[in-house]
């Protein structure tokens, strides 16, 4: 039998990001993938060194407009560390709040996704109706529904009230009473199960190996989770990392759902307990020496890699993002499998190409 | 008025192509399409072959790898058509202007014909945006119509 190469993206209905992937093709199941990458590619680690290190929390926020409040957080964090800053207390929990926010409306927005690419729209527009209410709060607390600029060095920018901490709590229970209506659907609706049932296996071992991250490492039974090493306020707040055992879509799914469900505790744990006092501490001199950040994303680790000179600029700043992390394994699933099952195949991972290309 | 004008002028279709957006602009072109701005109640729908397309949505801006799929796309898709820039790094390359591998704007490489400002571009922004681009897409049609007419003269004439 012949093989055939099928180009798949970088325009593709299914991605809103372009990836460009050969597939490889005898017959109907791929042989091979091939992935081309550089589309999105903007040199952003080259302008960091440029900028003053406290203008680039804003550029770090634009690596990925999903999970940007994460990023800041990530280099935040590791100029503090670096500077020997002490982050108030208040400042930690509403650091927590909007970060789980983050998760909350990235997990929903890639739930939606899923069901688009296996071609159940209404379960898509259920999903995206029910971010909209995470929006509302960020546009509330923040003045932006995406990219919120809620960190600085040092602390917060903004704090949130008593009354709308009140408010977020009641929004985040009909978050998960909205969630609890379409779980069954994908939890049990017979179509949805047939395209993710058994699709695309990712045993323990090779996950390991290929050094997977975030829910699709924990969706192939390995416990690991950035927030057990409690930054942040995490450390104060009671939590259980999410584990599924079967590697396979499902259980990425299940992982993924189940964090939704996780996020909207920790937010309300973290609302009921928040101390008063200040937000952010004022920051004097420049960061010298070198650090390394790590905080968990929705899509999994993020690891930053700083090092300062002493003077306003960094002299280097890596990022390593989960995408990243998780590309091998995709490389790994696609072989064997049919060309029908490539869409899910590439969401399952929760590609952010932005993150990855920078 | 025939029903092709008609129906381009009543149901614009769009195609959303991401060049090196963070992601902020595409998820709010996204946010457009479900149920909260809901979109299809304009007859505007999102589509993925440029074949369909009336309406170019680019977000981000161009860099050196991704000009070349753009231009296809753009190439691609049936007269006339119009070409809307959203977000900040669309219209003049944003907060990544001076990045080495960022040519700039979309205008650098496409006629563009609606700006849509913001860091992310908000969903109402959006859709305002592509409102005045069927007003273009009109003009563009009446013009080509013109066009068209003008060719006939000249060739009786002849």
């Amino acid at each position: 039998m012949p093989k055939t190469i099928i180009p798949f993206g970088p325009q593709h209905p299914v991605l809103p990001e372009p990836l460009h992937l050969k597939l490889v093709m005898q017959d109907e199941t791929i042989v091979e993938a091939i992935p081309a990458i550089g589309y999105v590619h903007r040199g952003l680690e080259k302008l960091t060194e440029t900028k003053e290190f406290t203008q680039n929390v804003y550029i770090v926020e634009r690596i990925c407009g999903i999970c940007s409040f994460m990023h800041a957080l990530t280099y935040c964090q590791g100029i503090e560390s670096l500077m020997g800053v002490e982050v108030p207390p208040r400042a930690r929990f509403l650091r927590v709040i909007w970060a789980e926010l983050h998760r909350i409306h990235s997990h929903l927005l890639w739930l939606g996704l899923l069901a688009d690419a296996f071609g159940f729209e209404s379960l898509f527009m259920q999903c995206w109706r029910n971010r909209e209410k995470v929006m509302d709060i960020m546009e509330e607390t923040c003045g932006s529904r995406v990219i919120i600029s809620g960190n600085t060095i040092g602390g917060t920018r903004r704090d949130i009230s008593s009354e709308m901490l009140v408010k977020i709590s009641s929004v985040a229970d009909e978050i998960r009473d909205d969630l609890k209506r379409v779980e069954p659907v994908f939890f049990n609706d017979y179509t949805v199960k047939h395209r993710l049932v058994g699709v695309g296996v990712l045993e323990r071992e090779k996950a390991y190996v290929l050094g997977a991250a975030g829910p699709m490492a924990r969706g192939s039974g390995i416990r690991q989770d950035l927030r057990m090493t409690g930054y942040a306020a995490y450390g104060e707040l009671d939590f259980e990392p999410i584990v599924e055992t079967d590697g396979d879509c499902y259980a990425r799914t299940m992982v993924r759902l189940k964090e939704v469900y996780q996020s909207i505790e920790l937010i309300k744990q973290a609302a009921s307990i928040i101390p008063e006092g200040e937000i952010s501490v004022p920051v004097k001199g420049f960061p010298k020496g070198e650090v390394v950040s790590r905080v968990e994303q929705p899509r999994g680790e993020v690891l930053y890699y700083m090092r300062g000179n002493g003077t306003k600029n960094l002299d280097r700043l890596r990022v390593r993002t989960p995408t990243f992390a998780n590309i091998p394994a995709l490389l790994q699933m696609l072989p064997g499998s049919q060309l029908a099952d490539v869409p899910v195949l590439i969401l399952t991972i929760d590609p952010c190409i932005s993150c990855t290309e920078r | 008025m025939g029903i092709i004008s008609k129906s381009t002028k009543k149901s614009p279709w769009i195609m959303h192509y991401d060049c090196t957006s963070c992601n902020g602009c595409d998820i709010e072109t996204l946010a457009c399409l479900t149920p909260m701005y809901d979109v299809e109640r304009f007859g505007i729908i999102n589509v993925g072959n440029p074949k369909h397309a009336d309406i170019l949505v680019v977000t981000g801006s161009v860099n050196k790898r991704n000009v070349r799929v753009l231009k296809n796309i753009y190439n691609q898709m049936p007269e006339p058509k119009a070409v809307v820039a959203v977000g900040a790094c669309a219209c003049t390359g944003g907060i990544f202007k001076e990045c080495y591998n960022v040519l700039g704007g979309v205008d650098k490489v496409l006629p563009v014909d609606v700006y849509v400002a913001g860091c992310c571009a908000k969903p109402e922004a959006i859709i305002d945006g592509i409102v005045l681009a069927m007003d273009k897409l009109e003009e563009k049609a009446r013009d080509m119509k013109k066009l068209h007419s003008d060719i006939k003269a000249c060739q009786n004439e002849a």
